[in-house]
């Protein structure tokens, strides 16, 4: 299978502080690779570096094909080939879920009219929010305002998704219709590298589950792995979540 | 001309009036358009111009109004350049609008938070498509208050142009009371004409707030 996402001995540091300490990891095509791990562990970093949010000191990051750290890079080429959910959705509130779906489609990717608006119905569609397609963000709860930041990300018809925490600032009964939405995306094939807290669904939808701690990958499997844990380090986590 | 305060020295105040409207008008369009110029290089991405356009904004901030009227006007007459009043006070206003217009629109741009700007470049939008269609609606929105408030300082400020000769309210009432002597009536007509023009647009600015404050609270 081909190679998507691969880092390699990536070094980060803010100021002083180091907070990637030679992480290495690989994403094949149509994985679903859940990222877990304390609170400052690095997990946001690692996401936010691989669409160069963030740039690194050291190591390298592939991203199908592109050198991401490259002085030349083609920093839109890669972000039409990343998509990224964040924790706070960052809808943009002045326009509607329609002109929210369709703005990047438009200037980037230069669609037009009744195309650009099937594009919106396709991407709402897939999660499940057709009938919102006219409203502002404002009127939206927080599960439907991620749902329509991931369709967002869906219209640039990315090669891999990242989500970092999207269900954290939701209320419990309002994560599952954003969980069933990224559940149905892993199955329909997509790349996903999804930081997450949800120790249940990491274990149900991810192939494989990536523990970091302190800025590195400190153990790596399948969900099988949260059941039983090898190292001390994730062992305390997971009982700490439970 | 001389006697009483007759309707014939009410409507040269209302022309006078007129030509503050005129003249608040020129000043604001203009250094409106000079203001935005202010803000996108104080926003730039290039250090040198941001430091340079702030040292014009200090320069102008840190100058009474009274004085870059005066350098205009008597300033530029010096080296030969023919300078109408109205030319003078509207150039002198243009570039204290263009300041301070600017700063308060920097300060505007600033409040959108930045993870929007970084959610629109995710999405592979280039820094000028984000600046205009994620950032300025945004900012937009949050200026109009303050921006007509300082409307209300400009329209207030052209009083300052009649001491160049230009004959706007203030100095249309100083010409009558040369000839009536009754200070309190005619400058007393004269603020609440001001009043007129001003308040109206204090409503609005409240008004503007007001409506902000309310789809704050809904987001
Ligand atoms: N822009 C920044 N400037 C300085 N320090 C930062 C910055 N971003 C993150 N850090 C620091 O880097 C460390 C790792 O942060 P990161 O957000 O990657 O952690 P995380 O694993 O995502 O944690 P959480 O679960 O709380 O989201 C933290 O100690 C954080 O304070
Ligand atoms: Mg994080």
């Amino acid at each position: 299978m081909s190679v998507v996402v691969k880092l390699e001995d990536v070094h980060k540091s803010f100021g002083l502080v180091e907070v990637l300490r030679g992480v290495s990891f690989e994403v094949s095509a149509g994985e679903v690779v859940a990222i877990i791990g304390r609170s400052g562990s690095g997990k946001s970093t690692a996401l936010r570096c691989i669409n160069r949010l963030e740039k690194i000191q050291s190591g390298s990051i592939e991203v199908c094909g592109r050198r991401v750290e490259a002085p030349d890079l083609d920093l839109r080429a890669l972000r039409q080939d990343v998509g990224i959910v964040f924790q706070s959705y960052n809808l943009f509130p002045h326009l509607t879920v329609e002109e929210n779906i369709v703005l990047a489609p438009r200037r980037v990717k230069n669609v037009k009219g009744a195309e650009a608006h099937a594009l919106a119905r396709t991407a709402l569609e897939q999660v499940g929010l057709s009938d919102k397609i006219d409203a502002y963000p404002e009127q939206l709860s927080g599960g439907q305002q991620q749902r329509v930041a991931i369709a967002r990300s869906l219209a640039m018809s990315p090669k891999v998704m990242l989500f970092d925490e999207v269900t954290s600032a939701l209320d419990p009964e309002l994560t599952g219709e954003v969980l069933r939405v990224m559940e149905k995306l892993a199955k329909g094939g997509m790349t996903m590298i999804m930081v997450t807290h949800e120790m249940g669904f990491a274990r149900r939808a991810a192939d494989r589950v990536i523990y970091m701690h302190t800025g590195k990958v400190w153990e790596t499997g399948t969900g099988a792995m949260l059941g039983s844990p090898q190292t001390p380090e994730l062992k305390n986590f997971l009982a700490n979540e439970l | 001309m001389n006697g009483g305060f007759s309707l014939y020295y009410f409507y040269y105040l209302l022309e006078g009036m007129g030509w503050t409207v005129v003249l608040s008008a020129l000043a604001f369009v203009v250094g409106g358009a000079a203001g935005f110029i202010v803000m996108l290089a104080r926003i730039s991405r290039s250090a040198a111009l941001r430091r340079l356009v702030f040292v014009y904004v200090q320069i102008v901030q840190g100058t009474p109004l009274l004085i870059i009227l005066f350098v205009v006007y008597f300033g530029l007459g010096i080296f030969g350049v023919e300078m109408p009043p109205l030319f003078a006070a509207g150039l002198s206003l243009m570039i204290y609008c263009s300041a301070f217009l600017g700063e308060i629109w920097r300060g505007c741009v600033e409040a959108v938070p930045r993870t929007q700007t970084e959610a629109a470049e995710c999405l592979a939008l280039t820094r000028w498509q984000t600046l205009r269609d994620v950032v300025l609606p945004q900012a937009a929105r949050i200026a109009t208050p303050p921006t007509v408030g300082f409307l209300v300082q400009v329209l207030k400020s052209t009083s300052l142009a009649s001491v160049v000769g230009f004959v706007e309210l203030t100095r249309a009432a100083q010409v009558i009371n040369n000839s009536t002597f009754q200070p309190f009536l005619i400058f007393g007509i004269a603020g609440l004409l001001y009043f007129a023009l001003c308040y109206p647009l204090s409503i609005w600015s409240r008004a503007l707030e007001r409506r902000l404050n309310v789809s704050r609270r809904q987001a």
